[in-house]
């Protein structure tokens, strides 16, 4: 195989860090979801009147520490459904001809543009994570430095095989849908049910059975039980909801979002493919 | 070399129920600037993009540079070089970035890509605007850009599609001057344009193209000729009796009523036969208003052949696009 993907590439990232302003947004929007909405949530919790229970000998995760995993997995997930629009952007007033017409293969503007959405999630949930650390998110509790470097790498391997499924998406729509207008409309419709039946930024414990349902099918929820899992361990207890993780639902969780990345770059594929220059 | 480098046979493409190119033959010589000269919506982006393999080639058949596109359509790719109608740039990479990522999704190993980009941004010069993003260029420095883009594989044939479109005059005889240029080089040219002048100073060959149909082909000269050496208009008292008078001279080959007066085609030189013509007329005892005479034009040539100006013409969606500055 060619590497032309790779050219596509080196033009994501040169406009990822090109646009100072759009930078400084992408990386600090998330830090201000953890100080302002982080803390605010974690004083109420701290709060006399709530009282979790917990349990003798399992770790108790405090607030600010359990919505880091959701604020890191909905940066990743922004990025990613955000992340196919330029490719709308260079249909209407870019380079999106110059590329179909050349005897690069389209799948490589797909691989290209894919890669470039991983390696930016990538780098906003590295920084968020330091961010939290900074701020006293307890992240990796009484690991050694051995299992904290695995944790990291667990965590990464998950956020690029989740980021690479909603690239691939958004990327899919963007080449079939004609106005910005339409494909921005359905990824803010597409964002808020997947942030909020997730288990992001609460427990669904106590969910009615209906949104448990879609919890259960969420991208989402795996993706913030594979950072949870390697960030806190597979026992904790946290806004008095008792977490077990065993590394079977972990490798279930990364097989879910394989088969979703799986299905999204067929879509994209597809996508690519019937793509003509008008 | 020479020889044909592109070769049309019995080219049709529609739209569903629209025929946008119906059923054309044509043939372009290695070397020569080949232009299809035709009003918005003729059929001429249509040409061009089976040709350069991003429409398919739905009846008929077509060869670029000895392959066949519909069997062949990568090889075709990889020969030829396109400057797209409407601007196809990224506004935000610099013109170094731009040569670069053109150069490296068509494959280019790098150093000759960097060799490349350093010939190319003085042939057009814009070796000032080396680190320049593309979007502070003016106009004609993005076509400039764009057109070094469109070589920098040295393709054998370059397809430019309405290469000056909204582009102020001087800019255009800038730019005419690049495309001669590369074609004195060798590079083969196949030209699309709506602007006569534009088919007249730089073709070898014209063909003139409307409602999907090739309508005339020469050279700009013998298209020219096909109306006589020089055209006649004449503004009289009786414009009816006039025109038989006028007839009557063996060299006025064509007489035409307009709206007011008449247009004469003459076929020998118009300051010989003008003087005959008046006297023939005056002679019926028909009073001259005006009179006026010319060197055909491929307007005239247009109009001729489709009765109409091509100014007039129907205007398709694309042409309404314009080019941004």
């Amino acid at each position: 195989m060619g590497r032309e993907f790779l050219t596509v590439y080196w033009r994501e990232m040169i406009r990822f860090v090109r646009f100072k302003g759009q930078l400084f947004a992408a990386l600090v929007q998330p830090a201000l979801w953890l100080l302002l909405f982080g803390i605010a949530m974690s004083s109420n919790f701290t709060n006399d009147a709530v009282v979790f229970p917990t349990i003798p000998g399992v770790i108790n995760v405090d607030y600010l520490t359990f919505m880091a995993a959701g604020v890191m997995a909905m940066t990743a997930l922004f990025t990613c459904l955000f992340g196919g629009m330029g490719l709308l952007f260079d249909k209407n007033w870019g380079i999106m001809k110059e590329m179909l017409a050349s005897p690069m293969p389209s799948y490589h503007i797909q691989l290209g543009v894919g890669l470039g959405g991983v390696t930016k999630s990538l780098i906003q949930v590295g920084l968020i994570m330091g961010f939290g650390l900074l701020l006293g998110v307890e992240f990796f509790p009484g690991f050694s430095g051995t299992e904290t470097a695995v944790a990291v790498l667990g965590i990464f391997a998950f956020v690029v095989i989740f980021s690479a499924g909603f690239i691939f998406l958004s990327a899919g729509l963007a080449m079939r849908v004609e106005s910005m207008e339409s494909v921005q409309a359905m990824m803010t419709l597409l964002t808020m049910p997947l942030m909020f039946s997730s288990n992001a930024l609460y427990s669904t414990a106590s969910f009615p059975a209906w949104l448990q349902a879609i919890s259960s099918v969420n991208p989402l929820t795996y993706f913030v039980n594979g950072i949870r899992y390697f960030a806190l361990g597979g026992d904790f207890t946290a806004l008095g909801t008792h977490y077990e993780y065993a590394s079977g639902d972990i490798l279930a969780s990364f097989a879910y979002l394989l088969v979703f990345a799986g299905l999204t770059f067929v879509f994209a594929w597809r996508s690519f493919k019937r793509a003509k220059v008008t | 070399m020479s020889g044909k480098i592109i070769e049309v046979q019995g080219l049709s493409h529609s739209f569903g129920d629209f025929k946008a190119v119906d059923d054309i033959s044509f043939s372009v010589e290695e070397g020569e600037i080949f232009s299809f000269l035709g009003p918005n919506g003729a059929g001429k982006s249509t040409t061009i993009n089976v040709l350069t393999t991003q429409l398919d080639c739905q009846k008929g058949s077509a060869r670029v540079c000895g392959f066949d596109v519909r069997a062949r359509p990568h090889d075709v790719r990889k020969s030829i070089g396109i400057v797209f109608q409407d601007e196809v740039l990224d506004r935000d990479l610099t013109v170094r970035e731009t040569l670069e990522f053109h150069g490296r999704i068509y494959s280019m190993p790098r150093d000759q890509r960097i060799a490349r980009e350093k010939e190319l941004i003085e042939l057009v010069e814009l070796g000032d605007k080396w680190d320049e993003r593309t979007k502070h260029l003016s106009g004609g420095m993005k076509r400039r850009l764009e057109i070094a883009r469109g070589l920098m594989t040295r393709p054998r044939v370059l397809f430019l599609d309405e290469p000056t479109i909204g582009l102020d005059p001087q800019t255009r005889l800038r730019i005419w001057d690049y495309i001669k240029g590369i074609n004195e080089e060798g590079t083969t040219i196949f030209l699309t344009t709506h602007y006569m002048d534009e088919a007249d100073k730089l073709s070898d060959r014209v063909e003139i193209i409307d409602h999907g149909r090739i309508i005339a082909k020469g050279t700009a000269e013998s298209l020219k000729n096909t109306l006589g050496e020089d055209m006649m208009y004449l503004e009289t008292g009786d414009d009816e009796r006039a025109a038989l008078a006028a007839k009557k001279v063996p060299e006025v080959s064509e007489v035409k009523r307009l709206s007011s007066g008449l247009e004469l085609i003459l076929s020998a030189d118009g300051a010989k036969v003008m003087p005959k013509v008046l006297r023939s007329v005056e002679g019926e005892g028909i009073g001259i208003l005006s009179v006026k005479m010319k060197k055909p034009s491929l307007d005239d040539v247009f109009v001729h052949y489709t009765g109409r100006e091509i100014r007039d013409a129907p205007v398709d969606g694309n042409s309404l696009k314009m080019r941004r500055h």
